[in-house]
């Protein structure tokens, strides 16, 4: 089975360290999620991971170090959607998508039709069909982020690295998002890291949390071992509550003792 | 087909048009007689030497350097992801202008082919610079220093050309001539002198029109895709250079182009560069054949320096097309 192995990952951008020492192991089928207050350097070690940042440490994939790889060979590996992916005004959705078949195909060469089909089907696996020929720019946030995760897709790489997969979008979008993405990890075994914000949604379907402050690991197991009061108030520096939904932590934000209570009237 | 049918039509129309008037069957026929295709061959007297030797060669040079400009720019918008790129970001046209303008002081008008190698040099050393000092720059923002730093080249570079040029009054004239550029030539030798650098430049931005829509998504989502964006940039930024400083060198600064068709091309057919670079280098041809043609009828027997026409039909030309999709897209 593949496994994705990062031991002592480290990023320092001019002298400042964002990322420190960041080891763990994720095997396809399986969801990481990465949590942790702004500026703790998830997005950065995403990016590490995913190649576009300079870092030291090391980063398998079973007995291969990512470290030897070159672009292409790094892509055939692992797909990365950022936060805010840009969609370029006047491309086409069918377009965008067979982007994603950029690692398996030589410099010069033009698509082929397998790369064709294999877009079509992962065009019609995200139900994407009546989008074929829309305008990328002109989707709405929830059809952007599943025209994103379809470019990923067609990349057809073992693991899948999302940056925010759900923060602009409402709860009914969310809900559908992280759905498909824990459908498509089992189906088409994928390893999958996401970061992710809201943390009651994190410890829902990701069977790894890992909570990262200034750079380094505080905390990192199931969603019960890592959401907890403590953790929170430490690094968050919230006030919250707790409850167990069959198992699964449901924070609950509390008002702090000093503010002043809203009137009643 | 079509596209190449269109250029063919309006090169022998560009041919027949001018002081004397020569029938299109005549052009055909002098063509075929020079290029000894069998059956069609057939002299045409003293026509023969208005179409082969003056208007021929000029439409030519004044197809392929459009052909060039054109798809350089759409180039350079694309792997920049710059809507306001053109073949002379980097600094083509401040390095060719020093390079001419030295050539000219230097009192070069006596011996003309000077001046295209100095300019050629001059163009090719600007971009080398500007890479070196771009490189060099802000890691991971490649592409946002490298324009900084033709700007800064640009500028120092127009600076000494401007200091050169007020010492040598009596050669100003000259100079803003070629500034202005200029499509007359002496004939098959600039053509000749050109055709290849231009040739092999399109046929490389040809060849690498797919990947250039893989950089439209950034520098960062490209390399994850699986693009090795600053190789690939550097190999476009060469081909497009190469080209554009050859013909710089011969025709002198020609603006507007680059900026004008890739765009106007981006209104009417999208924004993908498999179909924009084709149609760039068929389109760029065929806009400034129609510019020239202009220039050298328009206020006969004057004409008009040829970078003044491409910005004068070019932007009412690009407005025109930006306004009639406007009103067509609130339909």
């Amino acid at each position: 089975m593949t496994t994705l192995e990062i031991a002592d990952l480290s990023v320092a951008i001019n002298g400042r360290t964002l990322v420190n020492e960041v080891s763990f192991s994720l095997s396809v089928g399986q969801w990481l999620c990465i949590i942790g207050p702004n500026g703790a350097g998830k997005s950065t070690l995403l990016k590490a991971i995913a190649g576009i940042c300079k870092s030291a440490g090391q980063m398998r994939i079973d007995d291969k170090d990512l470290r030897q790889f070159n672009e292409r060979e790094r892509a055939c590996w692992i797909a990365y959607v950022p936060q805010e992916p840009i969609l370029p005004a006047g491309m086409r959705v069918f377009d965008y998508i067979l982007l994603g078949r950029t690692a398996h195909l030589n410099l010069l060469a033009s698509e082929s039709a397998k790369d064709i089909s294999i877009t079509n089907m992962v065009i019609t696996e995200l139900a994407l069909d009546e989008f074929r020929d829309r305008d990328v720019a002109t989707l709405s946030g929830g059809e952007r982020q599943r025209v994103t995760i379809a470019r990923a897709l067609a990349q057809a790489s073992p693991i899948i690295l999302l940056d925010e997969p759900t923060t602009a979008l409402d709860v009914g979008y969310q809900q559908e998002v992280l759905e498909l993405i824990d459908r498509l990890r089992h189906e088409q075994k994928i390893a999958v890291i996401t970061t992710m914000h809201d943390l009651t949604v994190s410890g829902l379907y990701p069977d790894q949390l890992m909570m990262l402050a200034h750079g380094a690991v505080v905390s990192h197991g199931t969603a019960s071992e890592v959401l907890t009061v403590a953790h929170i108030n430490e690094h968050y520096g919230a006030q919250v509550q707790i409850m167990d939904n069959d198992g699964r932590p449901i924070v609950v934000p509390m008002r702090t003792k000093n503010a002043p209570l809203p009137s009643t009237q | 087909m079509v596209c190449s049918g269109a250029a063919i039509v309006t090169i022998v129309l560009a041919v027949c048009v001018g002081a004397i008037s020569v029938p299109a069957t005549d052009v055909l026929h002098s063509i075929a007689w020079h290029l000894k295709v069998p059956y069609m061959s057939k002299t045409v007297g003293t026509n023969d030497i208005i179409i082969w030797q003056l208007r021929l060669p000029r439409v030519i040079l004044a197809f392929v350097v459009g052909s060039m400009l054109a798809s350089a720019g759409a180039t350079y918008q694309g792997t920049f992801r710059n809507p306001l790129a053109d073949p002379y970001l980097l600094g083509v046209s401040a390095g060719a202008g020093l390079g001419a303008t030295f050539a000219i002081v230097s009192g070069a008008h006596v011996s003309h082919a000077l001046i295209p190698v100095a300019s050629f040099v001059g163009a090719m050393g600007a971009v080398a610079l500007t890479y070196t000092l771009g490189r060099s720059g802000i890691s991971g923002r490649v592409s946002g220093s490298l324009v900084l730093a033709g700007v800064a080249v640009a500028n120092l570079l127009t600076a000494i050309q401007t200091l050169v040029q007020q010492q040598h009054n009596d050669k100003i004239r000259e100079v803003y001539s070629w500034v202005l550029g200029t499509l007359n030539t002496s004939g098959w030798n600039d053509v000749r002198m050109v055709v290849p650098y231009i040739a092999l430049s399109t046929f490389m931005l040809y060849r690498y029109r797919r990947v250039l829509d893989v950089f439209s998504v950034g520098d960062e989502e490209a390399t994850t895709l699986g693009l090795p964006v600053e190789r690939v940039r550097a190999i476009v930024i060469i081909a497009a250079t190469l080209g554009t400083a050859a013909a710089v060198s011969v025709t002198g600064l020609i603006g507007f182009v680059g900026i004008i068709v890739p765009h106007a091309l981006r209104l009417l057919v999208g924004n993908s560069y498999r179909v924009l670079i084709p149609l760039s280098i068929v389109g760029g041809g065929i806009f400034l054949v129609c510019a020239d043609l202009i220039a050298r009828t328009a206020l006969a027997p004057t004409e008009i320096p040829i970078g003044i026409v491409t910005a004068l039909i070019g932007a009412p030309f690009f407005l025109y097309i930006l306004g009639s999709r406007r009103t067509g897209a609130e339909k």
